[in-house]
């Protein structure tokens, strides 16, 4: 699918691909080694033509069989002339939690990385405004990771229990 | 781009009284009716010039993704609706085409027919409302009125279709959940008829409306380097005249069935947004008549147990019924381990979902590529140095939509 992609990419930066494989749908991904990640997208861009921006996202892959590195960020791009899409990955490992950012070569990819940062904890380095991009500067921790509990709350301002809410007359409305 | 005949600056600089100016901060929103609610800008002003723009959201977030990973593959359903609520049946779809194509089955052909229209049905819905509501707030009461009783009549047809007005929650994986009711096509025939002539009433009040063009033309301009940059798809990467329609490029279910023409801008502009969306209606209008005309009979979901709940009969009276039943509802779809990532082309864009399964019953990960988070993204590129003014028609043809952007 991608193919033609990925092989001009390993052609012109030999060392920035670690691993390619074909999905269950036949469509081919690439792991880029994360020191790697501008310069591929770079070459992407003014090189192979992927000018759109599709999106970017995060990983957690603590409870899958292969764990180690544990975070993966994923990228989308696609090429208008050529007609197809490009899937790379990154590895990012939970003890060094970071990665190059490219917002520089992709304007969209500043929303997008303070996206990841917000929900998984993944530090972009040279991004220079990563702030969160939904939740509020005082949350702590990073939501969408597997290590963060479904209904932990963290309200700003301090709520009320269930039962002091008055929800209307009839047997919903009493006060016990 | 048209150049604004009015300069505001006086020639003779002697005669300008210097003072000492400072940029002036004002917050629009979170809760501005100009806003759609939830999104916050911090706006700096340079007199009425737009010094700087800084978009803030998630007021609207309510954990899509971390809600989506904690039940099953169907339950993730009515979670989708709650995206683009103006057009959730392209985002109900959208979601079940990746998870078709992740277990990898094909759909029925008729149900693929029902897709097709009921997409094109809600593609009407979305840009109808988002054309009205450009007429409201630039003052034209009137064209907002007519959108409206067109929007209504398509609403009545989905609640017949689907049984809500616009949580949906339509569709199954492996085809749609019910066939389409009794007298519906006829229905909705007549539907069109009145959809088609309120269109041209909502385009005859606003295209020639010199007030409006005036406020349209050449405001919210971005290039075309920029839109591709922060990723921009759908009417508002066409405005700037880049082919880039999904229905087009990678049809999916029956599209390349259909004879319609993808219209282009040029100019990038608001006015070319909206006129743009204009044509785009009469488009899948007669899409709408093409698929209802072609539409074969034939069952609308898959005949597979271990994905499609049994018909009740077999429930109640059989064995395999009772278990297929059970395991589904208890346990889930059994979606194959792997990943994917497909889009199709809803309202504002390109809908993307990136799927990843781990074998169990519930998605390890669900993303999606909401169409308007990219397009907002890219808002203060289109009004700095701008006019205040020119903010509200910008953010009314990006169409942005709280709950898809917010997720």
């Amino acid at each position: 699918m991608s193919t033609w992609a990925l092989d001009q990419i390993q052609q012109q930066l030999p060392d920035a691909l670690s691993q390619r494989y074909h999905d269950r749908t036949g469509a081919e991904w690439a792991v880029v080694r994360r020191e790697a990640i501008l310069a591929v997208a770079q070459a992407i861009k003014e090189q192979l033509g992927f000018k759109l921006f599709i999106s970017m996202d995060g990983v957690d892959r603590q409870q899958l069989p292969e764990n180690t590195p544990r975070f993966e960020v994923v990228y989308f791009f696609f090429n208008i002339e050529r007609n197809e899409h490009l899937r790379l990955k990154v590895l990012v490992p939970e003890d060094d939690c970071t990665c190059p950012t490219i917002r520089t070569v992709y304007q969209g990819a500043n929303w997008a990385e303070r996206l990841v940062w917000d929900f998984y904890g993944v530090h972009f380095t040279g991004h220079g405004d990563l702030r969160r991009m939904f939740l509020y500067e005082e949350f702590k921790g990073h939501p969408l990771r597997k290590d963060y509990a479904l209904r932990d709350r963290q309200p700003l301002i301090p709520e009320r229990p269930i039962k002091d809410i008055f929800r209307g007359p009839g047997t919903n409305g009493s006060t016990a | 781009m048209a150049q604004d005949d009015y300069d505001p600056t006086p020639d003779n600089d002697e005669l300008e009284a210097h003072l000492q100016t400072k940029n002036m901060v004002i917050n629009l929103g979170p809760s501005h009716p100009a806003m759609h609610g939830t999104v916050r800008m911090r706006v700096e002003l340079d007199g009425e010039i737009l010094a700087k723009v800084d978009t803030e959201i998630g007021f609207l977030h309510r954990g899509f993704q971390k809600s989506c990973e904690n039940v099953t593959w169907t339950q993730v359903l009515p979670y989708t609706d709650r995206l683009n609520y103006v057009s959730s049946l392209m985002n109900n779809f959208g979601y079940l085409n990746a998870v078709e194509k992740l277990i990898g089955i094909e759909i029925p052909e008729r149900a693929k027919y029902i897709r097709v229209i009921a997409s094109e049905l809600h593609r009407i819905h979305d840009h109808v409302t988002a054309t009205g509501a450009l007429g409201l707030e630039l003052g034209a009461f009137a064209a907002f009125l007519y959108g409206i009783e067109a929007r209504e009549l398509i609403t009545d047809r989905v609640t017949e279709l689907t049984g809500a007005r616009l949580t949906t929650n339509y569709g199954r994986i492996g085809g749609c959940n019910r066939d389409l009711p009794p007298g519906w096509i006829e229905k909705t025939i007549k539907t069109l008829d009145r959809c088609s002539e309120l269109i041209e009433e909502v385009g005859a009040l606003l295209t020639r409306n010199r007030i409006f063009t005036d406020r349209c033309r050449g405001t919210g301009v971005i290039s075309t380097e920029d839109a591709l940059d922060h990723g921009f798809t759908g009417p508002c990467l066409r405005a700037n005249g880049i082919n880039y329609d999904i229905r087009k490029a990678k049809p999916y279910w029956v599209y390349d069935r259909m004879k319609f023409e993808v219209p282009l801008g040029k100019n990038g502009d608001n006015l070319d947004r909206y006129l743009l969306r204009v044509e785009e209606m009469r488009q899948s209008i007669s899409i709408i008549r093409q698929a209802l005309e072609q539409i074969p009979d034939g069952p609308v979901i898959i005949d597979d147990w271990r994905i499609v709940l049994p018909p009740k009969q077999e429930v109640y009276s059989t064995i395999e019924g009772v278990m297929a039943h059970f395991k589904l509802i208890m346990e889930g779809i059994q979606v194959p381990v792997g990943e994917v990532y497909d889009s199709t082309e809803a309202a504002n864009g390109e809908l993307g979902w990136y799927l990843r399964s781990d074998g169990s019953g519930r998605p390890y990960k669900v993303h999606v590529r909401a169409p308007g988070f990219h397009i907002l993204s890219g808002v203060g590129k289109m009004v700095e140095g701008r006019m205040l003014a020119d903010l509200i028609p910008t953010f009314d043809t990006i169409n942005m939509i709280g709950g898809e952007v917010e997720q």
